[in-house]
């Protein structure tokens, strides 16, 4: 029995010197293959270096052997996903607008592309949440007061061609008189038609003013807003008696309203986005809990 | 013991070959015991079979990582209840404390991967080459006709284990019979054929090769473990007040250890267990199995080595008894180690219980906080997400209920409250709650609302399946 234990006793190895309460360190040597699985680590870093991009130069870097790249990759992956979206974007564009919504894949696909076209083209002025912004001219789309109409082929239609622009001959257009400005009524006139819309909105206001401001508005706002007030989606006519409004139901916001009027504007978007895009953007605000 | 400077100390060393010889005895045979049942686990397990009706896969244990599930024979775990796993891991870390607190490193020695495909590496290498002495003399002798034989026979049956353990490995995280015709047809996922690879060299490499390597040099665990032993623990120690002076049985005055080498012949560390305690030893009790047998054939009494405690030295030392090995292992510290364990355990399995099929998240949309709509009326809207858990498409109907005035619901793109869940899914739905203009709710700033889900069943099997889920309704406040 030659057999001896394999592990290196004290005398064989020395210590380090260091004591800690009378425990000393033993000098064990390092196993050999630690050394060599260093070398083989720089040698996998060497040919690392040798088969990507790696070393700058000047201008760029070495480009690596392989040809990896990872802009390419990612091209790649955008293309794999385009194409894989390709036959639901043409069946998109294939079908009814009314018949998207009952289309369970069509309508998820729909919903999900359109959410990111909103948030990239129409979030700044509508809000990521789509909510507008309340006094300023941009209407919120959660709400169920459409000024143009609150259909999916509306909805399509405004998106499409934009309103008031001056790029798209098929976007909607309307425009309200200056009725202060441009002399039309006077400043008591206003006053007047106010207080009776601020009734017709069942709001606080004088009776008897609003009782004069009532044949006012017959004569110069009914041709537009209706002779009740609940205004006209033809064209783009706010309903004056419900809870909704675009830039203020307050008394002063009203009277600038109709002392300068308001030109609102949104851009067209045929061109700028493809009809699959537009059809889905067009899904997603029908779906934000105010569609018709 | 000091070191001496005229000589530059080596700075590496290369590995010693060990030649473990082979040993009989009680704590050999509770190894085999251990190694089949871990092995056997290890291997079936992908194999088992468990109907849980359609569309849900039927192998027993599956890590489904495509559709995010975990299956584990009646359970079935979702994302959203990784803490159960996070509580196995709790577990298991606790267990491992208990244990260690109570008879040292028993994992490392028993129950360990390493150990166990280890002690199966060396078991094939004792069968192909033959035990320690001829091993050693085929490794001294020149690589001949019967060398390369024998060690190609030997790496031969290793890889083939290796792939085995690589292969049972993939089997884990898909359906195991249809993955193994692939696997043979050669159309599986390349994944599946590198990890096999992978698993295969690591298996082969470490148990063939690296062996004690491991857990001396890469394995963490061993220096955690010294945090948790104490003066209590019982760890294998050799009894050097009755061995020594260790010698010839004939010559008067020499204590038991006749100094046969028979510990350090079949120690698969490499090690003298009779220098003490030390960092390389994994208490796996094969000394304890080498030293009784000799003492059997010197009609002397056993535990020359064994397993004892630090306090045991001291006792024995001084001529008393040592403590009982239940003495020892219930102790303060291991107790609340138990205990620990077992309300992780308890806590697991209440939840397990309690949890329904049916699950709902709800995520208020607070960008706006509130929607006017034109008569006035105050909107939240809520994203629900609802998780059908049944193997089959159900229909879940949606209510809320908020104290004083009334609400209206509706559902975005159903036609009334109810939403259809597909099988084994995750639904989101959103959901509008309504507020008429001139009721408190409307005008308060907030309300407490609680919405719930219950589950329609099917005609043919009615559930009553309901829970909820606690919000905030805004107002114009």
């Amino acid at each position: 029995m030659c057999a001896k234990s394999v592990k290196k006793k004290p005398d064989d190895v020395g210590t380090t010197g260091h004591t800690w309460d009378g425990i000393q360190e033993l000098n064990n040597p390092m196993p050999r293959w630690w050394l060599w699985s260093l070398y083989a680590t720089i040698i996998w870093g060497i040919g690392y270096t040798i088969a990507y991009p790696a070393w700058p130069l000047l201008t760029g870097s070495t480009q690596g052997v392989i040809g990896a790249d990872e802009r390419a990759e990612v091209a790649a992956e955008i293309k794999r996903f385009d194409d894989a979206n390709a036959p639901m974007k043409a069946a998109l564009v294939a079908a009814d607008l009314g018949a998207i919504a009952g289309d369970e894949a069509l309508r998820t696909y729909a919903v999900s592309s359109g959410s990111a076209v909103f948030k990239t083209f129409c979030a700044q002025c509508h809000g990521a949440g789509a909510a507008g912004v309340e006094g300023k001219g941009y209407p919120n789309l959660l709400d169920n007061d459409w000024l143009w109409g609150g259909d999916i082929e509306a909805i399509h239609t405004t998106i499409s061609h934009g309103i008031r622009n001056t790029t798209d001959p098929d976007a909607r257009y309307s425009e309200m008189p200056k009725f202060g400005v441009d002399e039309l009524l006077d400043k008591d006139q206003i006053g007047a038609v106010v207080e009776y819309v601020l009734q017709i909105s069942g709001q606080e206001h004088d009776a008897a003013l609003a009782t004069a401001g009532a044949t006012i508005f017959s004569d110069n706002c009914a041709a537009c807003h209706g002779p009740a007030g609940l205004g006209d989606r033809a064209q783009g006519a706010p309903n004056l008696t419900d809870a909704i409004w675009l830039y203020g139901g307050a008394r002063d916001t009203l009277t600038t309203t109709v002392t300068y009027a308001r030109f609102g504007v949104m851009p067209s978007w045929t061109g700028r986005l493809s009809e699959d895009e537009l059809r889905s953007v067009a899904t997603y605000v029908h779906g934000l809990g105010g569609g018709e | 013991m000091s070191h001496d400077n005229s000589t530059p100390p080596n700075l590496f060393s290369a590995q010693e070959p060990i030649f473990p010889r082979r040993v009989k005895g009680t704590f050999r045979t509770l190894k085999w015991w251990i190694m089949a049942f871990t092995l056997g686990v290890y291997y079936i397990t992908p194999w088992l079979r468990w109907d849980r009706g359609p569309n849900l896969p039927d192998q027993a244990v599956l890590v489904d990582l495509a559709h995010r599930r975990f299956f584990f024979f009646m359970i079935e775990i979702w994302p959203h209840e990784f803490y159960f796993i996070a509580g196995l891991l709790i577990m298991a870390g606790l267990g491992l404390f208990l244990f260690t607190s109570a008879a040292g490193r028993v994992w490392c020695g028993y129950a360990c991967p390493q150990t166990v495909w280890t002690d199966l590496y060396i078991l094939v290498e004792r069968w192909v080459e033959g035990d320690r002495n001829a091993r050693l003399r085929l490794y001294h002798q020149a690589w001949n006709g019967e060398k390369v034989r024998k060690r190609a026979v030997k790496w031969t049956i290793w890889l083939l284990i290796g792939l085995a353990t690589g292969g049972a490995w993939v089997f884990y995280f898909t359906d195991a019979p249809t993955l193994a015709r692939d696997l043979v047809a050669g159309t599986a996922h390349p994944v599946a054929y590198m990890t096999i690879a992978i698993l295969t060299a690591t298996t082969f490499v470490f148990g063939g090769f690296a062996r004690e390597q491991i857990c001396i040099y890469a394995c963490p665990w061993p220096r955690i473990q010294a945090a948790m032993m104490d003066e209590d623990t019982l760890t294998i120690g050799y009894r050097d007040w009755r061995g020594e002076p260790r010698g010839k049985a004939s010559v008067a005055g020499n204590g038991d250890c006749i100094d046969c080498m028979a510990c350090v012949n079949v120690c698969p560390m490499g090690i003298d267990i009779r220098d003490g305690q030390q960092m390389a030893c994994i208490t796996c009790g094969l000394c304890i199995d080498a030293c009784n047998d000799v003492m059997t054939r010197l009609d002397k009494p056993h535990s020359l080595i064994g397993y004892l405690a630090l306090t045991d030295e001291t006792a024995e030392r001084a001529g008393k008894p040592r403590k009982s090995v239940w003495k020892h292992v219930f102790r303060p510290r291991t107790i609340v180690y138990t205990a620990l364990w077992a309300g992780v355990g308890i806590a697991l399995i209440a939840a397990l219980f309690l949890r329904t099929e049916i699950d709902v998240n709800v995520t208020p949309v607070r960008n706006p906080q509130f929607v006017v709509l034109s008569d006035g009326s105050i909107r939240n809207t809520y994203e629900l997400r609802l998780r059908n858990k049944h193997g089959e498409d159900r229909w879940f109907a949606i209510s809320a209920s908020a104290a004083g005035s009334a609400l209206f619901l509706t559902l975005e793109g159903q036609e009334d409250l109810r939403v259809l869940v597909p099988a084994n899914e995750t639904k989101t739905q959103k959901l509008y709650v309504t507020a008429a203009h001139d009721t408190g709710t409307a005008k308060a700033e907030r309300t407490d609302l609680r919405i719930w889900v219950e589950d329609a069943g099917t005609t043919a099997s009615p559930s009553t399946d309901r829970v909820h889920h606690d919000t905030v309704f805004n107002g114009k406040g």
